[in-house]
């Protein structure tokens, strides 16, 4: 594909996705949390942007209320909600211990090259504009799931499982302008129950070990040694 | 023939001008970011005035100084001179180009750093010696980044030539390439580290603990130090022409008619004059890295760089 | 029809709205129970019209019912009622324990109807898309369940049941969003692309590179979902540590659907790639399943951990028992699916009395349950030989005929599978030995436990084992004609 033949909009939806990647690496590399939710609600902003522009290009005005349903959602919604949580938490200006950030990153890049070799086929096939950003949103699903095995506190593992979802919601949209509409508010539900969860998650985790750092959360093992207490 | 000589000529006057302009761009970041911190400016003269004072002066040589502590500060400027030659400031179509490519250019600049580190170690200081080391550590990680961005730019020109990169995007108009915003990120960030700005290095002090330019050139002086401290200027100079010529080349001329040129100096100083603001702007906002973050930092802009080029192969040329 | 399926995904869900807003109540169970029973009854008739009339396909497409999913409805309706039975009382004894507060009881019921209504749902809809969401939505409502009892341990298996599954689900979404791509490039982008009827009906046209990487996808995705090493961590955790009937439906019930839907997604990718590349990874993730999960066995402390490894033991049987393929091995999976969900639903509950009885689970603390209480030692005794495969079992006659489709097609694939079977015989067997048989400790007292529902199921998988009603084999082969092409009549 030559970039020359595209229009500018079309151009524009190639550096918005591309920034949606960034955004995926930048969450990656973010130690303070209030700035993880933050890159969070831009990525959800950044999708939104990306879908309008993917609507006024195609011409499919459903993708419309998809774009306006991802911005209230994923940009708006989910981020009040994780930064209203970690602040009734207090851990909302805690650090996270990161360890390697440049291993990450690496681990990231060398997934993006994968998910390009996967989606090789799927290109190929594609006759839409937006078929080379398919690799791009595939990579945003696994750096998603990079990120929650990267972190040790709940609330980076969380921002990961909505930054996958994130990347779903950006696969269906460019890989086939978005799922039918059906499949797609049924997903939307699942996300914000998802969400509620997780808000309701904190407060156990919490209530019973103290902490919200999941490496606490040790006591169940595969070949189960626990010592039994007498009671 | 006459052309040929014409091009060489005009070659020659570009080279005198980046060197001579140099002190001046300096001296501009110097004077905004003043203005922007409420401090009185100084002259944006004052570098010229400083590398005249300092030519005037005698050099002091420690006992211990070699051979390489005295031919330092030439080579390093002559590195840095070269490196000049081949990066098109007002005209595109130079001949020094066609002989040295982006590949050498960051060579240049390696050559410059080496010298620069081992002049550092010659005499045997505390101090020269813990520059030297701080000053590899950050070129050994900066200098992949820069490779790999500068690889990203030549692989949309399919050319590492300086200027066919630059008549490359001049073709094609206003194109949103998303490589060219991750590779312009990472050269900027690159570019901060390599020319020692805040946050990776204070130009302005003299702190121990973090210094690392001021450190290796601590024991220099009288000429020494004038050619050294121009030849940080070149480098802030050539790095800043760099990206706005590759990244923004409308204005720069294409061929050696004098009203072009003129064109092409006028956009030059406009360009460079923003981005000497921005840079001033930024060093006002940003505080200054402890030096351990530092890697991390640039390890981000080797990622940049090497999401530049990724994306270019996915989203740019695909399957 | 229509009138079948609204009140079998209707009932639950208004059960479920109706016991949330009322809160707990004496009757709560009750209703609960109504509520199994009446989706029970719905699932019986919409099987007898499937089995007169053929699939049925509803006017919106968007509901489609065969021999396959109507036989998963009824047992999935059967065992709902026979837990809901059972959880009445054991929940009223982990209640008066103070093990679980009386405001969290309210959940309890309107979470396991909302469970019951999104499987039902997962497994009659047509549209591959809202079964994805379905099987969300039954993670979603069990994972609170899971940490029902709030002490740290359930916290955390709840914790890692939510985001292990939840990343193995969005890799199933990925999938699907493959294989409407694939299908969107033939029938355009539009609902009808993601109906599994059509899909089914077009996928010899389908793309085959693409469907590969689908297929790829929901295999890890819903491959989470059923228990299959590598992923499977997040199994044994949740059954342990949540209340007894959740283990009963999460183990007899959930695996099951999940297994469900990554069949119907293999008819669709055999169709289009002509190569059994689909069967041959399910086969190699389910031989890996099995293998590790007996090795498991062996090494357990709790009684609930030790039957859920045998629960991914089995889960794997019947995985790779689909992928091997062929009207015999297709048959022996569909059986096993059966009697596995009624056995070890069985296990479950008995095993739930077993740990009141004992006041723990950790296996060496509970002993001499035959003495203690006659019942649930019978019936855990009776259980562990049923789900072990011995012979008058019905596991016994799918285990053996899985054996059978094996030597058939893998000869020497039957070695593994032999080995496996025995050494989970051993592991199962040397736990339960001495918590049947051994010597009671002082002061353990009968309860009162409600043992029909164990007798019943252990009752039908007897049954099974020794005749197969003509019925059902009838049934079978239908299904099977579905999924394989052939029967085995």
């Amino acid at each position: 594909m030559n970039l020359t033949d595209l229009s500018l909009y079309q151009q524009a939806i190639l550096v918005l996705a591309a920034l949606v990647l960034f955004s995926s690496f930048a969450m990656l590399a973010q130690r303070r949390k209030s700035a993880l939710i933050h890159i969070f609600a831009w990525q959800g902003g950044l999708l939104a942007l990306t879908t309008a522009l993917v609507a006024y290009v195609s011409g499919h005005w459903h993708l419309y209320l998809s774009a306006g349903l991802t911005f209230v959602l994923k940009g708006l919604g989910i981020p009040y909600l994780l930064r209203r949580l970690a602040k009734r938490l207090k851990i909302y200006r805690e650090q996270d211990d990161l360890g390697q950030t440049a291993v990450v990153m690496m681990i990231g890049a060398s997934l993006v090259v994968f998910s390009y070799y996967v989606s090789l086929p799927v290109m190929q096939l594609s006759t839409l504009v937006t078929r080379n950003t398919i690799a791009v949103s595939m990579a945003v699903v696994l750096l998603g799931m990079l990120l929650m095995i990267s972190r040790r506190r709940a609330i980076g593992q969380v921002v990961g499982f909505m930054a996958m979802e994130n990347g779903l919601f950006f696969a269906a949209m460019v890989s086939t302008y978005g799922m039918p509409m059906v499949v797609e508010l049924g997903i939307a539900f699942d996300v914000l129950v998802a969400a509620v969860l997780f808000g309701v998650f904190f407060f156990e985790i919490r209530d019973t070990i103290d902490s919200l750092d999941i490496d606490r959360l040790n006591r169940l093992t595969e070949v189960d040694e626990r010592v039994e207490l007498p009671e | 023939m006459g052309h040929y000589l014409g091009a060489w000529l005009l070659a020659l006057l570009q080279t005198a001008f980046f060197v001579a302009g140099a002190p001046l761009l300096a001296g501009w970041v110097k004077v905004v970011k003043c203005r922007l911190q409420n401090r009185q400016a100084p002259s944006l003269l004052q570098p010229y005035r400083n590398l005249a004072k300092l030519m005037g002066k005698e050099v002091v040589l420690a006992h211990d100084a070699s051979w390489l502590f005295r031919g330092a500060p030439y080579a390093i400027f002559g590195a840095l001179v070269l490196a000049a030659s081949v990066v098109p400031l007002v005209f595109t179509h130079l001949p020094t180009t066609a002989i040295a490519d982006m590949i050498v250019l960051v060579g240049f600049f390696a050559l410059a750093r080496t010298t620069q580190a081992l002049a550092g170690m010659d005499i045997g200081t505390a101090f020269g010696g813990m520059g030297s080391s701080r000053e590899v550590t950050i070129a050994s990680l900066a200098e992949p980044a820069m490779l790999m961005a500068v690889f990203t730019l030549a692989m949309t020109a399919s050319s590492t030539n300086l200027s066919a990169a630059m008549d490359n995007i001049l073709v094609g108009g206003l194109v949103l390439r998303p490589s060219f915003v991750f590779a312009l990120l990472a050269l900027l960030m690159v570019a901060v580290a390599e020319t020692g700005r805040i946050p990776i290095d204070n130009p302005a002090t003299h702190l121990e603990l973090t210094m690392v330019h001021e450190a290796m050139v601590l024991e220099y002086s009288g000429h020494h130090l004038a050619l050294i401290e121009w030849a940080s200027h070149l480098k802030l100079m050539v790095y800043a022409t760099l990206i706005v010529n590759l990244f923004v080349p409308w204005g720069i001329a294409v061929h050696g008619k004098s009203g072009a040129l003129l064109i092409g100096l006028l956009a030059i100083l406009v360009k460079l004059a923003v981005l000497g603001a921005m840079l001033a702007l930024a060093e006002t906002l940003v505080a200054k890295m402890r030096l351990f973050r530092v890697p991390e930092y640039l390890s981000f802009a080797y990622l940049l760089s090497v999401l530049g080029m990724l994306s270019h192969v996915i989203l740019e040329v695909g399957g | 029809m229509i009138a079948a399926l609204t009140v079998l995904l209707g009932l639950p869900l208004a059960g479920g709205a109706a016991l949330a807003v009322t809160g707990e109540r004496p009757w709560a169970s009750r209703l609960s129970t109504t509520v199994a029973a009446g989706g029970l009854a719905a699932s019986l008739i919409l099987a007898w019209q499937v089995f007169h009339h053929g699939p049925l396909l509803s006017s919106n497409r968007y509901f489609y019912i065969d021999g396959f999913n109507v036989y998963l409805v009824v047992l999935t309706t059967l065992v709902g009622l026979t837990t809901a039975i059972f959880s009445a009382h054991y929940m009223a004894h982990e209640l008066s324990r103070g093990r679980v507060a009386p405001k969290r009881m309210r959940l309890y019921h309107a979470m396991y109807q909302s469970f019951m209504f999104a499987m039902l749902l997962s497994l009659t809809t047509n549209n591959l898309g809202v079964l994805w969401v379905a099987m969300e939505g039954a993670t979603l409502t069990t994972v609170l369940l899971v940490s029902l009892y709030r002490t740290p341990e359930a916290v955390e298996a709840a914790w890692k049941y939510f985001i292990l599954c939840g990343v193995g689900i969005a890799q199933a979404l990925f999938g699907t969003v493959l294989l409407y791509f694939a299908a969107g490039q033939l029938l355009g982008m539009q609902e009808e692309a993601l109906l599994w009827s059509v899909l089914y009906d077009a996928a010899p046209q389908l793309e085959p590179s693409v469907l590969t990487i689908a297929f790829v996808f929901l295999l890890v995705g819903y491959g989470t979902k059923v228990g299959l090493v590598p992923l499977h961590s997040w199994l044994p955790d949740a059954h342990s540590e949540g209340p007894t009937p959740m283990s009963a439906v999460l183990s007899g019930l959930l695996l099951n659907v999940a297994l469900y839907a990554l069949v119907r997604i293999k008819m669709i990718v055999d169709g289009s790639l002509g190569a059994p590349l689909a069967g041959k990874l399910m086969m190699g993730f389910g031989l890996l399943s099995f293998l590790v999960a007996v090795v498991f066995l062996h090494r357990q402390r709790d009684i609930k951990r030790l039957f859920s490894y045998s629960s991914i033991e089995h889960m794997g049987l019947m995985t790779f028992a689909f992928g091997v393929g062929g009207p015999l091995a297709t048959f022996a999976g569909l059986l096993h699916m059966l009697v596995h969900s009624l056995t070890k639903s069985a296990i479950f509950i008995t095993v739930g009395h077993a740990s009141q009885i004992a006041r723990t689970q950790a296996i060496h603390r509970i002993r001499g349950l035959i003495r203690t209480q006659p019942t649930v030692g019978w019936g855990l005794l009776m259980g562990t030989a049923a789900i072990a495969g011995f012979p008058p079992f019905g596991i016994f006659a799918s285990e053996f005929l899985v054996l059978t489709a094996t030597m058939k097609s893998w000869p020497w694939l039957t070695l593994p599978l032999l080995i496996g079977l025995a050494l989970a015989f051993a592991g199962l067997f040397r736990h339960i030995q001495p918590m049947v048989y051994g010597e009671p400790p002082e002061g353990q007292h009968p309860i009162y436990a409600d043992m029909a529902p164990v007798y019943l199921h252990l009752g039908l998988v007897l049954w099974l084992g020794l005749a197969i009603p003509t019925v059902l084999v009838q049934w079978f082969d239908k299904a099977t004609q579905l999924i394989a092409g052939a029967g085995i009549l």
